[in-house]
């Protein structure tokens, strides 16, 4: 097993405050790796490090062999990472085509090629129809996936999704669940972070637990479910 | 002594200085809460210099008693610009803000030149040539009482956003905008009052200015432009911000209108603009945004 | 040619080709009185698709967009007065000059984070640095101001630009149609898409793997570049430059008037706003003259009110409600 992005060490402090200690893990290429945890436990601080948006204050993160903790976040991406928004942000006066040609145009300078590129996502996204509306007319749904059919038009080799299930609907839910499951059978590696547990249960083949920024559990989605630590720290009385 | 005129012409900038502040107090006040950029800042302050030249020439009253009801006549002109013109583009992107000001400075500036024509005019006070003299430092009194006043009006104002109800809750409105519309605060109403105490300094600086400079319709868009750089220099928001910007500025420029030539004094108010910008963007007592 | 058409609503196309040609044809009618107000426009129309390359498509506000004008103005003037170096030539060096500059600023800002308001208010601080500061040089003149020999002339003299009217007229045309196009192929080209990504958001712009840096430093050299020839154009049509009023702010203020009473970040949006917005004043002086109203400020005061109403009422610009009302497709 090569690990696609090995995470060692990482942490990182706010003015004291810890939001990331010591989270090691590594991905493999193929896999649907999720990290959950309750809010507040780092998720959001890790995934932000992987990407680019935050340096890590110590600790290495690799990519296909190589370090990346500490590059600027288009020099991530052009690497092969590409990543969503929590907050959905495409580019609002853009049309949902022009959103995602900007995306496709990080491999080719042709404009064609991209379009063509930007078509082929927009139908796995099912997008297409709605190719000429302007990304803030969309509903939240179609926006959520207009920021995925964005990063997926980079060619990435890992795809970071963060909370992109959240606020959506259980049928939504399931759509884009369906969706991501096909980029993954076509050979996407996907690092996701999530809340709506009944989507990692569904998606991930390895999750990891987060705490107070710490990991405190990894494994199959089954097991990490009864890990006593897991259960005592964050699934509570939450019905799973 | 050379040193006498250099000590001199530093107390005389620094006192011209307070009375800058004191306008761009008004102009980091409308920033900090609503937001928007003044850009007929400058314009609004001729304005007031006029007021207190008709006040003077028809009715022979003073300036500096004027300063009151000139300032109370700025709050009006800011309230009505604010509630008619700018609430609506609170929320439009920046350029759309700057149009609509630019179009407000363009008609000031005009109504002005339409009105009194383009020469320069000021007033005579019969204190006009009197001055204090400390130790061996010669000040014109003039701009010693209008250093003063300066001094009063932006105590004055500290005071209301520190311990009146009013003052707290446009503060209130200026750190969270969301979170004051949930309070039930009346978001609109308070930016328009803000505008109105912001143009009130413009009004109490230029009562003053009246005094020391002579006025032109085209001096508005000057003191627009020298109003952003003490705000900037001071630190965008930040009261206090404003007065050192303004005496930072003022003693700046007169210094270096001495040492080299006065008609190459903004540029070193411009170049202390650029290397704050680049070195401490929040300005000298701004907070680090972000 | 195919690549100019792509993705061009036919009417659109329509609409340029029967503009051109009554522009091309213009100074068999007009007057020399009407062809420097067509050439006023023409240039306001470049010089708002210059800017417009730096706000409507990357989303920098620039205000201090004299300072490329003036130097462009200074430095091809010197070069022609010290040294008789034709204007063409002298654009060869203008050209880098104002790309300098606007690099310097642009390096400044972006590095070191000035952005927005900031950003707006160090391109104002620059134009007002240049402008004080070339009132002190003297070997452009100073505050005295810098002259090109005036004469009648009978005839054209277009490596030099001097002659008539007509021959500056086709000069700023032909600029005109070029920045114009060369705008349409920027915008449909890698780099015009990612400058509207930045525009619209930079960080999402950054996670798509665009260096924000290097667009944002484009649009503000080529933005300056193009600049700097509309200041060559002036220096050789008024033939006299003073630091007052080449680089003061009411110009930078005039530059961006068209573009964005036209509809910023449009293509048809800066010519649209120069024929407006020129002819509105132009239209107003006639006016007020056949009124008998001569006094200075009245004119500038209806003007502003204008100004105000479209700003209010358009906060779009006019083109992109105009295009609607026409059934004209918009991009960006």
């Amino acid at each position: 097993m090569s690990a696609l992005l090995s995470v060692a060490r990482v942490s990182k402090r706010f003015r004291g405050l810890v939001a990331v200690d010591r989270a090691s893990f590594e991905v493999v290429r193929g896999e649907i790796f999720a990290v959950i945890g309750p809010n507040g436990a780092g998720k959001t601080t890790l995934f932000s490090t992987v990407a680019g948006a935050l340096k890590p204050d110590e600790g290495e993160i690799a990519f296909q062999g190589e370090r990346i903790d500490g590059l600027r976040p288009d020099d991530i991406c052009r690497r092969g990472i590409a990543r969503t928004f929590q907050i959905v942000r495409p580019f609002p006066a853009l049309t949902v085509e022009d959103n995602v040609i900007i995306g496709a145009l990080l491999r080719t300078s042709d404009t064609a090629q991209a379009r063509a590129t930007a078509h082929d996502v927009l139908r796995q996204l099912d997008l297409f129809d709605k190719r000429a509306q302007v990304a803030k007319s969309l509903t939240l749904p179609d926006r959520k996936r207009l920021e995925v059919a964005r990063a997926l038009a980079t060619a990435p080799q890992l795809l970071l999704l963060d909370e992109v299930m959240a606020g959506l609907r259980p049928t939504e839910t399931d759509r884009i669940v369906a969706i991501l499951r096909e980029l993954n059978a076509r050979g996407l590696t996907i690092l996701l972070i999530e809340h709506v547990m009944r989507a990692v249960m569904a998606l991930a083949n390895r999750v990891l637990v987060l705490h107070h920024g710490a990991p405190i559990a990894l494994g199959s989605p089954a097991d990490v479910v009864r890990e006593p630590a897991v259960i005592s720290s964050y699934l509570g009385a939450e019905a799973i | 002594m050379p040193l006498d005129i250099y000590l001199n012409v530093a107390v005389s900038g620094l006192l011209t200085g307070l009375v800058y502040g004191l306008m761009a107090l008004g102009l980091s006040v409308i920033f900090g809460v609503v937001r928007v950029v003044n850009f007929a800042h400058g314009e609004m302050m001729t304005i007031a210099m006029y007021i207190a030249i008709v006040l003077f020439q028809a009715f022979r009253l003073d300036p500096l008693v004027m300063m009151v009801p000139i300032a109370g006549a700025l709050f009006a002109l800011g309230y009505v610009m604010q509630a008619g013109l700018i609430n609506p583009f609170v929320d439009r992107p920046e350029h759309s803000q700057f149009m609509l000001l630019v179009a407000v400075a363009i008609i000031m500036v005009n109504a002005l030149l339409l009105i009194f024509g383009p020469d320069a005019r000021s007033v005579q006070t019969s204190y006009a040539f009197d001055s204090f003299a400390f130790g061996r430092i010669i000040v014109d009194a003039t701009k010693v009482y209008a250093g003063l006043a300066a001094i009063v009006v932006a105590a004055a104002l500290f005071a209301f956003f520190r311990f009146s109800d009013l003052g707290k809750a446009i503060r209130a409105c200026a750190d969270n905008y969301t979170g004051a519309l949930v309070v039930g605060l009346n978001v609109k109403r308070l930016y328009a009052l803000t505008f109105g105490l912001g143009a009130a300094c413009v009004g109490a600086a230029g009562s003053m200015l009246v005094l020391i400079i002579d006025v032109t319709p085209p001096l508005g868009p000057q003191y627009t432009l020298l109003a952003f750089v003490i705000v900037i220099t001071g630190g965008l928001g930040s009261m206090p911000g404003a007065l050192i910007g303004g005496v930072l500025i003022g003693m700046t420029e007169a210094l270096a209108g001495l040492l080299f030539t006065p008609s190459a004094k903004s540029m070193f108010a411009f170049a202390i603009l650029v290397l704050v910008l680049l070195f401490r963007p929040q300005g000298i007592l701004g907070k680090r945004a972000s | 040619m195919s690549r100019l058409l792509e993705g061009v609503p036919k009417r659109a196309g329509v609409l340029v080709f029967a503009l051109l040609l009554a522009l091309l044809v213009a100074p068999l009618f007009a007057n020399d009185y009407l062809l420097t107000i067509l050439i006023l426009i023409l240039y306001f129309a470049y010089v708002g698709q210059a800017w417009n390359i730096m706000m409507g498509f990357a989303g920098q506000l620039s205000l201090g967009h004299a300072i490329y004008v003036g130097l462009g103005a200074y430095t091809s003037a010197a070069l022609y007065l010290h040294f008789g170096i034709a204007p063409w030539i002298g654009l060869l060096v203008a050209i880098p000059v104002a790309m300098a500059c606007g690099a310097i600023i642009g390096f400044l800002a972006f590095r070191f984070g000035v952005a927005g308001v900031y950003f707006a208010i160090l391109t104002i601080a620059f134009a007002e640095f240049a402008r004080i500061g070339f009132d002190h040089i003297g070997y452009t003149g100073g505050s005295a101001g810098l002259f090109l020999p005036v004469a009648q002339y009978t005839h054209n003299d277009l490596w030099n630009l001097r002659g008539r009217p007509a021959m500056f007229y086709y000069v700023i045309l032909a600029l005109t149609v070029a920045v114009f196009l060369l705008c349409h192929l920027l915008l449909r080209s890698r780099m015009g898409y990612f400058w509207l990504a930045i525009r619209e958001d930079e960080e999402a712009a950054r996670a798509l793997g665009i260096d924000t840096f290097r667009y944002k430093m484009a649009a503000v050299t080529i933005s300056a570049g193009m600049t700097a020839v509309a200041g060559v154009f002036f220096a050789f049509f008024y033939n006299n430059l003073f630091p007052e009023q080449v680089f003061h702010i009411s110009r930078s203020i005039e530059i961006i008037l068209a573009p964005i009473i036209g509809g910023i970040g449009t293509l048809f949006g800066p010519v649209l706003g120069a024929f407006v917005l020129t002819g509105l004043s132009e239209g107003m002086t006639e006016l007020l003259h056949a009124l008998g109203i001569d006094v200075p400020g009245a004119k500038q005061v209806f003007y502003g009110i204008c100004l105000l109403v479209v700003v209010m009422a358009l906060p779009d610009g006019i083109w992109p409600w105009l295009a609607r009302r026409l059934g004209l497709e918009r991009r960006a």
